[in-house]
């Protein structure tokens, strides 16, 4: 692991000189903006029985799949469009150092972005005066959540980028299977056919991988162990089959 | 680095044997070894999809090979991979580098992971930017240099960790004559202190910096050694040139007196002025043309000109690669991606 904070912060600092990177921060936080501002036109015109952080993070889903890909796709794919793999490996750097050091850049970033949108809690505080408005148990719960599942998404991430030298081959694979994930798990748990006595274990199976229900969980301040252990494995798995995957092309390139 | 493990000085820096490496059913490399002595620039000849670079990449450990040996500095590649990745600089073919990073960083970056200590680090960048002439380059950004430049950061790059071996893929390739100058000298004078493999396919180059060349051909070695011993092991034999006019007479007999071997190999037809081109060819190496001509003389020709034909290590690349296509054309053809 010697090498590990080496790629770190040079990983960090090319996102940072990156121009891309700030494009999608501002689509990001205007995009957030947005959905804040209107969440906080309903309360204006009738009074809602959950506070705006709860209902701002239930849509979690829908930056989570558009930008995850675009903080991930080119990590590995581009080292093997550009041929670059081939200088990183042939020094004494490990492929676990290589991958888990984009990892954790593309992860500090995601984070980053998200941290940004406290901002958004911090107007409405100063401004509104209304302290029933900011609830501080589900907006700390709901960062946790974002903190915990970020885990996962953006290990995904660097799954799908391990997987193909194109970029956007990568990024529509990745928005797949997140879309796979958090709505298609949604799906199959509000299907009837998975109620068969037969199909008892499948349902609970399922159910366990509900992400939309680990998020109610985390809102409600609910930290439940299995599902920390459901993100923390989700992600070693993802993070292991990348490695793997790496090593495996360099073995028939 | 090695001057910290002295013990291991003595060894050869490269040594491969019975190298075999296939992808999918397909030989790229095909049981070949070598040995590389320290301090030696060897080059590294083939035609495209010869296994030089997959031979290259296995040095540097960075592909597995399917049978064989090699050991880079007494260390195998094989069970040992960062000890011999601590020892090699590598250029691969192509020199890829990253595009929106600064020279300097980029060579900051790459000293961190090749272990450069951090105190050492930026003399270190200051000499290889000296070296390779990059200094005024240094707070560029890589990607929008010139071929040239880009060129020698790859080498910059590879020297800067001080390795006992550089393995180069096709340094050259690319460059204007006067930018391959350049890197020839500077290849040159990594001579004595590093141990350098170069693959090429520009032959006078190889010719001139390499002490050593070694020709590969369908995944097998088919010649090796010094350019002039390649000369004379796969060609065999010398030649001259004579422009004369007049009657041969028994010039034949005159040469044979002077070299049994000497014979005359062809004889051009004479233009406008009556002189012709005869080669004369011999297996002996002696120089015999001051002989020759003083026989030509004796004989009544006008004589014009008489020279001795260097082959070029185009010639013996060529006849080495076409022998071994004769060779091998009986078996089925197994060719591999370079």
């Amino acid at each position: 692991m010697k090498h590990f904070f080496t790629i770190l912060s040079h990983e960090v600092r090319m996102l940072l000189v990156s121009p891309s990177t700030y494009i999608a921060g501002v689509a990001f936080l205007w995009l957030m903006g947005f959905i804040f501002t209107g969440i906080l036109e309903q309360f204006s015109k009738a009074s809602q029985s959950e506070s705006p952080a709860a209902i701002f993070f239930t849509l979690y889903w829908f930056p989570v799949i558009f930008m995850v890909p675009l903080l991930t796709m080119k990590c590995l794919a581009e080292e093997r469009r550009m041929g670059t793999i081939e200088t990183l490996l042939t020094t004494p750097v490990t492929t676990t150092e290589v991958v888990l050091g984009k990892y954790a850049a593309a992860y500090l970033l995601y984070i980053a972005f998200w941290a940004s949108t406290s901002g958004l809690f911090y107007i409405l505080r100063r401004f509104a005066g209304d302290a029933h408005l900011i609830d501080p148990g589900p907006i700390i719960g709901g960062y946790l959540f974002i903190a915990v599942s970020g885990l996962f998404f953006v290990a995904i991430g660097v799954f799908a980028s391990a997987l193909s030298r194109n970029q956007a081959v990568a990024g529509i694979l990745c928005t797949t299977i997140l879309i796979g994930l958090i709505l298609g798990g949604r799906y199959l748990g509000s299907a009837s056919w998975l109620d068969r006595e037969s199909l008892a274990p499948l349902k609970a199976a399922v159910d366990y991988a509900q992400i939309s229900r680990h998020f109610e969980d985390f809102t409600r301040g609910v930290v439940d162990t299995r599902e920390l252990l459901f993100y923390v494995s989700g992600t070693v798995l993802a993070l292991i089959f990348s490695i793997l995957s790496v090593e495996a092309k360099l073995l028939h390139s | 680095m090695a001057n910290a493990m002295p013990e291991t000085t003595q060894q050869p820096a490269i040594e491969v044997t019975g190298l075999v490496k296939t992808y999918a059913g397909v030989t790229a490399v095909n049981n070949i070894s070598f040995t590389v002595p320290r301090g030696q620039i060897i080059g590294f000849l083939g035609p495209n999809g010869a296994g030089k670079s997959t031979t290259m990449r296995i040095l540097t450990g960075y592909l597995p090979a399917t049978s064989g040996r090699v050991s880079i500095c007494g260390f195998p590649v094989a069970s040992d991979p960062d000890a011999v990745k601590r020892r090699v600089g590598y250029m691969p073919e192509n020199n890829p580098l990253p595009e929106e990073m600064r020279v300097s960083e980029y060579l900051y970056f790459r000293g961190r992971l090749k272990e450069v200590p951090r105190r050492k680090l930026g003399s270190r960048i200051d000499e290889v930017l000296e070296l390779c002439d990059l200094k005024r380059v240094r707070h560029k950004i890589i990607g929008k240099l010139s071929k040239g430049f880009r060129q020698r950061v790859g080498i910059a790059e590879s020297v800067l960790a001080e390795p006992p071996v550089i393995i180069m893929d096709e340094p050259t390739i690319g460059l204007d004559p006067h930018q391959i100058l350049i890197v020839r000298d500077l290849i040159s004078s990594l001579r004595g202190r590093m141990t350098v493999l170069i693959s090429s396919h520009i032959l006078p180059e190889i010719e001139m910096t390499c002490d050593r060349v070694l020709i590969i051909n369908q995944g097998r070695i088919v010649a090796q050694g010094t350019p002039a011993e390649l000369r004379r092991e796969v060609l065999g034999q010398s030649a001259y040139e004579i422009q004369a006019a007049g009657p041969l007479g028994s010039l034949t007999f005159l040469l044979g007196s002077i070299d049994p071997g000497l014979s005359i190999a062809s004889e051009g037809p004479p233009d406008a002025l009556g002189f012709r081109t005869i080669t004369l060819t011999t297996l002996n190496d002696d120089d015999v043309g001051e002989a020759v001509l003083r026989a030509c003389l004796s004989e009544g020709l006008r004589v014009r000109a008489i020279s001795r034909a260097h082959p070029t290590l185009e010639d013996v690349f060529l006849a080495a690669t076409r022998r071994s296509w004769d060779s091998v054309a009986g078996e089925p053809r197994t060719r591999g991606t370079p």
